[in-house]
């Protein structure tokens, strides 16, 4: 099945979710709302037409606007592929429920894109940094990170060293 | 104890610490030299010119100049104490090896049950480096240590049984003298096959004992990361190095003496009886006998580069399933087999 | 210990269940102790800390913390223009370059729609069937090493030496490589390369037999590994664990087969999946056969693709590449492909700017890791060691 075909099979299954088709280059991404998601994601794990046992892989994306989780699926039953978006608007705190007690290898990867981007995952058993120390402060790939001055007493930037210029030398 | 017997001891006392550490500078240099060579490389080859003959020396000149280090919550004297422990096991039971014919510190009519009874101190200086050290990985290693030394020590003691049911004496002079007249008289190839399985038990429990690959896990550097002398560094730890090649040549020395006709030659002619030279007598008889521990060593050597190490269970299971059947068979058979000769 | 952490729950058990297991655990077993294996460990592979709990030898609880070699990779990339992004992708999983860079420039490639030669796309499968084998020689040798055996170890490194010698005549690196490019190579063959290459697979014949008979095959290995650790297939997929470790489970899948990329579907090979053949299936042996075996195979794929070169004329290994980077297709894409140890995807976002807006990497081997929570308790800590060496990870690669 195309995504496109997906897209209309899940409408079939779940009309009230609220799932949208958006054209994307080269293949378009399916949109789900994030009250939809766990529902969605059962179904497109166990039905048997879909049959989506592989989540290749969670990413945390961060756009002009919004900031999302992007969900790549696979199913190697029936060899089709499928994307997902879920998120919500960059100015609060985005929540998205997790997905790890249908897909296990996204607990993980939610970890990591809640240390990195600051997305929080609702319901996930084991909500801490991965790759961060527990005590970092902010979420480093958001465009508009600024790291902190120092970490236990490392510097990590120059005005963390004393200078009051970026760059120009050690 | 005249004054004279009392010199001959100390100076005995002092020539086998001698031998002891002199084996140990060459037992550890030969080790690297067969590592590498069997691991297609070729080893120390710069210091002291030939084939780095001088490495060990080099190493201990770096090591007596190192820091002392001793971790902060560790229990300091216990630390301090616990590699003498170890090095003292070892060293207290060659006072009855028969060097060669009269080259013995003191032949002691119960001399196997003593160097049984003594090396078992080893254990207790390894659980006491493991529990000072105040490391956990320490405390496992010591712990797999102790569990691993205490069981072996019961193949080792039932196998050396066999030499003792044949002879018919616990002293270390006795069990040589019966070995007399060329290697058929030895004890591992009389009662055949029951004292040659005696032997590779003995072998094995050994390597057990002295913590060698197959059985190293007390040490097991890629599991608890050197274990029990994981906090030891400097002089301390290569106290406990020399003890364990210490040991090594102590358990070939005594497989040496009750299986493989201690100091005496293979072939008869290859001898010198006490009546022609006295001197030559104990001299070649101390070649026989150091060369045959040190082949035993060079088997060891070769079985540690070539065999990974068993699991700790594994370790029980063939200790106590394996080759304590065959020991207490062994044991049964020989001893049926002594009274019937008889 | 008064300060004893609740049981992480593994998906399924409900709460009131590991309360009461971890009373009958303490009531029954004593003391439990809580060690911490790494970050510094000969056999973590890496800068892991595991934190053990353990009850005796056998562990109650494992849970492995990781970033202690995070390198902003991703971040860096946001900053760098596609084709510097190249050697960044050489530094992830430092083992098999290679084929990190094969992942990354096909991704590229895929969301510029660039199309590369047969002469590029059979020289990229003979380099990174190399890397491949050289990974493998790694694993190998360094779980000989956990195991206790010193031996192997030295003998595959020096093999490998003979293909980092290939490397360094080729494109000048021994391990961080470089080498494929955008839209190409960085290097075309040098003369007499492609002999060496066959030189190098006459000298090889054979010398998979002398490890099995020094190590695989020894009685003590196989009794360390065999029974060991099982990770069932449907775990395997549910975690993410592919490549030999989904292989070595008993589930014949293979990118290279399934989903074919750079020509693989014109090349003979098998896939070697575990069997079982010393203990269950998807034991540690089985994980690491099948890396035994996809050497002889990855063999076979070099030796075909070296008769094809030697047939083809030569090209320009730099047609395809763009002049500029500045402006390139908007979109995205998530490609991936089999690297040495898993499933390597890359995901990229473009905004049609000169340097991208969005690099993730899905490493194989932070899936295969996350695995071990689920599997280890159970084991003892020498199976523990051994359940880190099959499932082959390397540090660079999952923290990035």
């Amino acid at each position: 099945m195309t995504i496109p075909e997906i897209h209309t099979y899940l409408r079939e299954k779940l009309p009230g979710a609220g799932l949208e088709l958006v054209e994307a280059h080269p293949d378009p991404v399916i949109r789900v709302p994030a009250e939809a998601m766990i529902e969605v994601a059962g179904v497109l794990r166990d039905d048997s037409e879909l049959h989506f046992e592989c989540l290749m892989c969670l990413s945390g994306l961060e756009t002009a606007e919004e900031m999302l989780v992007v969900y790549h699926l696979y199913s190697m039953r029936h060899g089709h592929k499928c994307t997902l978006k879920c998120g919500g608007p960059k100015g609060d705190q985005v929540v998205v429920p997790t997905v790890c007690r249908i897909w296990p290898t996204a607990e993980w990867h939610e970890r990591e894109a809640f240390d990195l981007f600051g997305i929080r995952f609702e319901g996930h058993p084991d909500p801490r940094r991965i790759l961060c120390p527990d005590d970092w402060e902010g979420h480093p790939l958001r465009k508009d990170y600024v790291p902190q001055e120092k970490w236990h007493d490392i510097p990590l930037t120059q005005r963390g060293y004393g200078r009051s210029r970026e760059g120009g030398g050690l | 104890m005249s004054w004279l017997e009392l010199l001959i001891a100390i100076v005995f006392g002092i020539g086998v610490l001698v031998f002891i550490s002199l084996f140990s500078l060459v037992a550890i240099w030969f080790e690297r030299k067969v590592s590498a060579h069997i691991q297609d490389r070729l080893g120390p080859m710069e210091t002291g010119g030939f084939h780095g003959w001088s490495q060990t020396v080099a190493d201990m000149i770096k090591l007596l100049l190192k820091e002392d280090i001793i971790p902060d919550a560790a229990d300091r004297s216990l630390f301090k104490l616990a590699p003498f422990v170890v090095l003292a096991g070892s060293i207290a039971a060659f006072a009855v090896l028969p060097f060669g014919a009269h080259l013995i510190g003191t032949d002691l009519n119960i001399g196997i049950y003593y160097v049984v009874a003594v090396s078992s101190l080893v254990v207790i200086g390894i659980i006491i480096a493991g529990w000072a050290s105040n490391n956990k990985w320490a405390l496992y290693g010591a712990m797999r240590s102790g569990s691993q030394m205490l069981s072996y020590e019961v193949p080792i003691g039932l196998s050396l049984l066999v030499p003792i049911l044949i002879v018919d004496s616990l002293s270390m002079q006795d069990l040589v003298a019966a070995q007399r007249g060329g290697f058929w008289n030895w004890t591992a190839f009389s009662h055949l096959p029951f004292a040659l399985i005696a032997f590779i038990i003995y072998f094995w429990a050994s390597l057990a004992e002295v913590n060698r690959v197959p059985f190293d896990l007390p040490e097991g550097e890629s599991e608890i990361v050197a274990g029990y002398h994981v906090e030891y560094s400097g002089m301390r730890w290569a106290m406990f190095y020399l003890a364990e090649y210490a040991n090594m040549f102590l358990v070939s020395g005594i497989a040496a003496t009750v299986f493989l006709g201690g100091w005496h030659a293979p072939l008869p002619f290859l001898e010198v009886s006490v009546e022609t030279n006295p001197f030559w007598h104990n001299a070649v008889g101390f070649f026989w006998f150091a060369g045959k521990g040190f082949l035993l060593v060079l088997i060891q050597m070769w079985l540690r580069w070539t065999l990974p190490r068993l699991r700790v269970d594994q370790l029980m299971h063939v200790c106590w399933k394996i080759m304590l059947p065959f020991s207490f068979a062994n044991i049964l058979i020989v001893s049926l087999w002594v009274v019937l000769a008889k | 210990m008064s300060e004893l952490k609740e049981l992480d729950i593994p998906l399924g058990a409900s709460p009131e269940k590991i309360s009461r297991l971890l009373a009958d655990f303490e009531d029954v077993h004593g003391e439990r102790l809580m060690v911490q294996m790494g970050p510094q460990h000969p056999a973590t592979h890496g800068v892991l800390r595991v934190e053990l709990v353990t009850d005796g030898e056998m562990i109650a609880e494992a849970k492995p913390h990781i970033g202690y070699l995070h390198r902003c990779f991703e971040k860096v990339c946001e900053n760098l223009t596609w084709p510097q992004i190249v050697p960044y992708t050489d530094r992830l999983d430092y083992c098999s370059s290679m084929n990190n860079n094969l992942g990354f420039v096909l991704a590229c490639e895929k969301l510029f729609g660039i199309e590369v030669s047969e002469r590029v796309q059979t020289i990229r499968v003979l380099v990174a069937e190399l890397n491949r084998i050289a990974n493998h020689f790694i694993v190998i040798g360094t779980y000989g090493l956990d195991i206790g055996a010193w031996t192997p170890f030295l003998y595959v490194m020096q093999e490998r030496e003979h293909i980092l010698d290939l490397f360094d005549r080729l494109c000048g690196g021994r391990l961080l490589l470089n080498y494929i490019w955008i839209g190409g190579l960085s290097h075309d063959l040098p003369e007499g390369w492609l002999r060496q290459v066959r030189d190098y697979l006459d000298y090889m014949k054979g010398k998979i037999k002398e490890i099995n008979d020094l190590l695989s095959y020894n009685k003590i290995f196989i009794e360390r590994l065999a029974n060991v650790a099982v990770i069932p297939a449907e775990v395997c997929i549910q975690y993410g664990l592919t490549g030999p470790n989904l292989r070595g489970s008993g589930v014949k899948w293979d990118l290279r087969k399934n989903e074919p990329y750079s020509g693989y579907e014109t090349y003979d090979f098998e896939i070697p999946v575990g069997r079982g053949e010393v203990g269950t299936v998807g034991d540690c042996f089985d994980r690491y056969m099948v890396r035994v075996r996809e050497i002889e195979q990855s063999l076979r794929i070099i030796e075909q693709a070296v008769a094809r070169l030697e047939k083809m004329p030569r090209d320009d290994v730099k047609a395809a590449i763009p002049k500029r980077f500045t402006k390139v297709p908007e979109g995205e894409v998530y490609f991936r492909t089999e690297h040495s140890k898993g499933e390597l995807g890359f995901y990229i976002v473009s905004n049609g700017k000169a340097k991208p807006w969005r690099v993730k990497c899905r490493a194989p081997s932070f899936s295969s890791l996350s695995v071990i929570p689920k599997v280890a308790p159970g084991l003892l800590i020498a199976d523990m060691v051994a359940l880190i060496g099959s499932i082959d990870i390397v540090l660079g690669e999952v923290d990035r």
